[in-house]
């Protein structure tokens, strides 16, 4: 059936698909979305002036063509980006052969398949509520298309609301109730996810401060005891171990059973709830130092008591922990761990390891030769700033010695090769440090923006021991965060200057939202499934997908009840019509059925010819019916008509 | 039934042979105080139909033959200057009858026509400023050919709506043809055949028409068939209120002259018909195909 498409639906339904499109288009290659907006205005423009479209052979070059292109940049069709880009594309495409109605149907399903991709890139609230308008938006257009374009656009709204309304409670319960296997069926493919900064497994001069200027969230904790101060808040990531003259790097971090570092604890545990944002590396973070027999599942602490999960985290998730403040890390050291944290690129930084030599021969005692650093970074004019001067080979003998300001990372860095130089074992610790509170939902929220370095010491006796040089240059970094120590001047990073209170109370209630949202929706996984229909005893499988079809098949029936009651004859009210209908069926026995449209004394002629053995007591009946409903005769009453009809026997 | 009614019916089928159905509704649409109009080929018994209801019924008689240059001062009246008193004096037209044949009314001019109309609404005629009531009971019935239409002024639709019913007399049945052939001139059998009725009679029996009951139930019915007309999509307009009023009134009529003293649906059914068809305007597509009265009855349940 070729129908005519009226110019108007047409113009709509490209509206509708650019505004389904549109967060692809700003996020595909240049020449996809430029393609896709060329084909939009094209076919617009064509129905306007009535173009011819194009035949078979040009449309089978377009679409090879863009195929190859696909091809070309992402080097497949399969995958997140280059699927939704393909898909993208050949939407655009078909848009070449829309012709008549049956191309707007298949036009609609398509852009109900495109609004599901972009649940690939993001599930925060805007995208839900985006997708829902386009949701409204192009059922609307498969109302105009159905109604052929008999109803104004605003009552087609309405009507479009309405059914995406209804569909939200059996939404409601599909989300609920439809299993959740634990396995990549559900997962989101491996490149699902826009790139996001955080810490990497090395550290370079400037890496740190690079992420101080992001206020993307790295984690949210949620504490079930005391909350430690928050210059005690040091949430511990790679430890790196190696340097190799620039660059600090953990070369061989080891997770293998059996290598697992001897904690002894001293003082109180802290319990808290980690959610943390997907950053593709396999580390979680903790406070330091996280309890080894309380980590998720699937992490194990590696030798340098870092937390590793077994698979890169892609997915926001959440853990519990339990941390103990004060402890003893590697008591007893082992010459391999000595030998390895004191291992120094010998041809680099000459200055800092004569520094350091000097040291261990005039003060002999590690604690003193910490101490030393410490007061030199104290006492000297040491500047912390975000914006160090760069440096050039021998970065720690410029910075100790000429430029003197720096970051945290240059601290940590120079600190620790000065230990290492002074014989004393040590090793940089990455991470976050603070955290600011969610008064409104009594949360810390972890940023970027509270990346961290700092130094640990081994003592013997003592194991490893936190130092930060930091603390010793700004302490008020480590007190109040990354917003009290930068001086004035200096110019903080955007989103940190021109904070009113009133921004930061809805900055707050945001984040809270937001909170509730990943906890509430996105993190219904298996587990936060298996663990709520357990409490109605829908806890395997069977009884979850039993539930579901049960409630769905319920709820459709109903919808079919309501609507069947519409169509269904309205009781009958009148007495005499029930006993005449009471009549008519006992005559349905003998095969005589009056018709809607036939009139009682017309149906009772027909019996009388067609029975004459009944005739005068369905004559009596007529008389008694008509008399009752029609000629209101106060002489027959109902009793009367009961009476007879029941004295009928066929 | 009121015998005399059942004799001057019998009367009537003696004269007019083979349409005891067409005489019914002749005079169900008296008796309801409503205009007849029949449509009809020349020759098959319009004018013997008025001439016999006139005679039967004992109602004053007079027939005008529309022309087109028929003038309405020749239906109403006119008001002569009579030089033996010096004043003018009216002249009343021959509407001033109590059963007026208008003959082949689509002949005439649309003011002439609409002056008929006017007077069978009103019941009254005002020429020259001065209102003059008809005479009492008032019964109009026209007749149109639909076969000749050219130089003819067909009454549009809006107007057939004045007519309470329409009918066609159609040729009688083989059997009364004969009977018609054989026997004598229907004029002259007119001529010696007595009223049975008097005025006075006909007015009591439109007055009864009005006391026939129409239950609920019944009332009802004549609203699903008004608003189902109004739903097919094969009719440009569907029945007026003033339709629906018209039906009960003919139904009513109908029941009185089967004697009953409530209105069934089969009353509603038998008038349906004679009263709808000819309000109902078909869409142009379904011209040909044609939605009529009876598609609308068959199409409404009896709640």
């Amino acid at each position: 059936m070729n129908e005519y498409l009226p110019l108007l639906t047409l113009w709509r339904l490209l509206g509708v698909l650019a505004l389904t499109m549109s967060p692809h288009l700003l996020r595909l290659p240049v020449w996809v979305s430029l393609l896709i907006t060329a084909l939009l205005s094209w076919r617009a423009l064509s129905a306007y002036h009535q173009w011819p479209m194009p035949r078979m052979p040009l449309k089978v070059v377009l679409t090879l063509l863009a195929g190859g292109g696909i091809v070309a940049q992402y080097g497949s069709v399969s995958g997140q980006q280059a699927g939704t880009a393909l898909l993208c594309l050949m939407a655009a495409l078909k848009l070449l052969e829309l012709k008549a109605r049956r191309d707007v149907m298949v036009m609609v399903f398509l852009m109900y398949f495109l609004l599901l991709t972009h649940f690939l890139v993001s599930q925060e609230i805007w995208t839900v509520a985006f997708l829902l308008i386009c949701a409204v938006a192009i059922t609307a257009i498969l109302i105009e298309c159905q109604h052929r374009g008999a109803l104004s656009p605003r009552l087609t709204l309405r009507k479009s609301g309405i059914m995406v309304a209804q569909a939200l409670p059996l939404m409601i319960v599909m989300f609920v109730l439809f299993p959740r296997i634990p396995g990549p069926l559900w997962g989101l493919p491996a490149d699902a996810g826009a790139a996001r900064s955080g810490l990497s497994d090395t550290m370079s001069p400037g890496d740190i401060s690079s992420l101080i200027e992001s206020d993307e969230i790295a984690f949210r904790v949620r504490f079930d005891t005391a909350p430690p101060a928050n210059s005690a808040m040091y949430w511990r990531g790679p430890v790196l171990d190696h340097f190799d003259g620039r660059t600090w790097e953990n070369a061989f971090p080891i997770t293998a059973a059996g290598y697992e570092p001897e904690i002894e604890r001293l003082g109180q545990r802290v319990v808290y709830e980690i959610t943390l944002e997907p950053h593709r590396m396999r580390w979680l973070f903790g406070l330091d130092l996280p309890r080894r027999d309380h980590l998720p599942g699937d992490a194990i602490m590696s030798r340098e008591a870092q937390l590793m999960a077994t698979k890169s985290v892609i997915e926001r998730r959440r853990y519990s922990l339990v941390s103990d403040t004060d402890y003893r890390l590697q008591p007893t050291a082992t010459e391999r761990m000595v030998r390895r944290n004191l291992a120094l690129p010998a041809k680099f930084n000459p200055q800092t390891l004569e520094l350091g030599r000097r040291w261990r021969q005039s003060l002999g005692n590690d604690a003193r030769i910490v101490d030393a650093a410490l007061r030199m970074f104290r006492e000297q004019p040491f500047v912390y700033t975000l914006r160090p001067p760069p440096l050039g080979r021998n970065s720690a003998d410029e910075f100790l010695f000429t430029t003197r300001r720096g970051f945290c990372e240059h601290y940590a860095s120079a600190f620790t090769l000065l230990m290492r130089a002074a014989d004393v074992p040590a090793r940089v610790v990455t991470g976050y440090q603070g955290g600011q509170l969610n008064e409104i939902g009594g949360y810390y929220v972890v940023r970027q923006s509270d990346a961290h370095a700092w130094s640990e010491v081994w003592l013997s006796g003592r194991g490893w021991v936190r130092v930060d040089p930091t603390a010793a240059v700004a302490p008020e970094r480590i007190e109040r965060g990354i917003e009290g120590s930068i001086s004035a001047g200096e110019g903080l990073p955007g989103y940190l200057s021109n904070r009113t209170r009133l921004r930061f109370y809805f900055e707050a209630r945001w984040d809270w939202i937001n909170a509730r949202w990943n906890a509430m929706v996105l993190a219904y996984g298996p587990e936060l499934q298996q663990q709520f229909l357990s409490r109605f005893g829908l806890d395997d499988l069977r009884s979850m997908i039993l539930a579901l079809t049960v409630i769905v098949t319920l709820a459709m029936a109903a919808v079919g009840l309501v609507l069947l009651r519409q169509s269904l004859p309205a009781p009958i009210r009148d007495p005499a019509l029930r006993e005449w209908r009471r009549f008519t069926r006992k005559l349905g026995k003998l095969g005589l059925v009056q018709r809607t449209d036939e009139g009682p004394r017309d149906f009772i002629n027909r019996v009388n010819e067609l029975h004459p053995d009944l005739s005068e007591r369905a004559n009596r009946i007529l008389m008694l019916y008509l008399n009752n409903r029609y000629l209101d005769n106060r002489d027959a009453t109902v009793a009367d008509l009961r009476q007879a009809v029941s004295a009928l026997r066929l | 039934m009121s015998a005399p009614l059942h004799q001057a019916l019998q009367r009537l089928d003696t004269i007019i042979l083979g349409k005891s159905a067409e005489l019914r509704l002749a005079m169900a649409c008296l008796l309801a105080r409503g205009h007849l109009l029949i449509e009809d080929v020349p020759g098959v018994g319009k004018t013997t139909l008025a001439l016999a209801l006139a005679r039967v019924l004992g109602l004053q008689f007079q027939r005008v033959q529309f022309t087109s240059d028929l003038l309405p001062a020749d239906v109403l009246g006119v008001s002569v200057f009579e030089t033996g008193t010096g004043a003018f004096r009216f002249h009343p037209g021959p509407i001033f009858a109590q059963l007026v044949l208008a003959d082949e009314v689509n002949r005439a001019s649309p003011k002439t026509q609409s002056a008929l109309l006017e007077a069978m609404e009103e019941r009254q005629v005002t020429v020259e400023g001065q209102t003059r009531p008809l005479p009492q009971p008032f019964f109009v019935i026209a007749t149109q050919n639909p076969a000749t239409q050219i130089g003819t002024f067909p009454l549009p639709e809006s107007q057939l709506d004045r007519f309470l019913m329409r009918i066609s007399l159609g040729y009688p049945p083989a059997e009364a043809e004969k009977a018609l052939l054989m026997e004598r001139d229907r004029r002259d059998l007119l001529l010696d055949t007595a009223a049975v009725l008097d005025p006075e009679q006909v007015l009591h029996l439109q007055q009864q028409v009005a006391q026939v009951r129409t239950a609920p139930a019944l009332i009802d019915y004549i609203l699903a068939l008004v608003h189902r007309t109004r739903e097919l999509p094969g009719l440009r307009q569907g029945l007026s209120p003033r339709a629906g009023l018209a039906l009960r009134r003919a139904a009513q009529a109908w029941a009185l002259l089967e004697g009953r003293q409530g209105v069934i649906p089969e009353d509603v059914q038998a008038v349906f018909t004679a009263v709808v068809d000819h309000r109902l305007q078909t869409t142009a597509e379904s011209e040909k195909g044609g939605i009529g009265a009876a598609d609308v009855l068959a199409q409404v349940a009896i709640p």
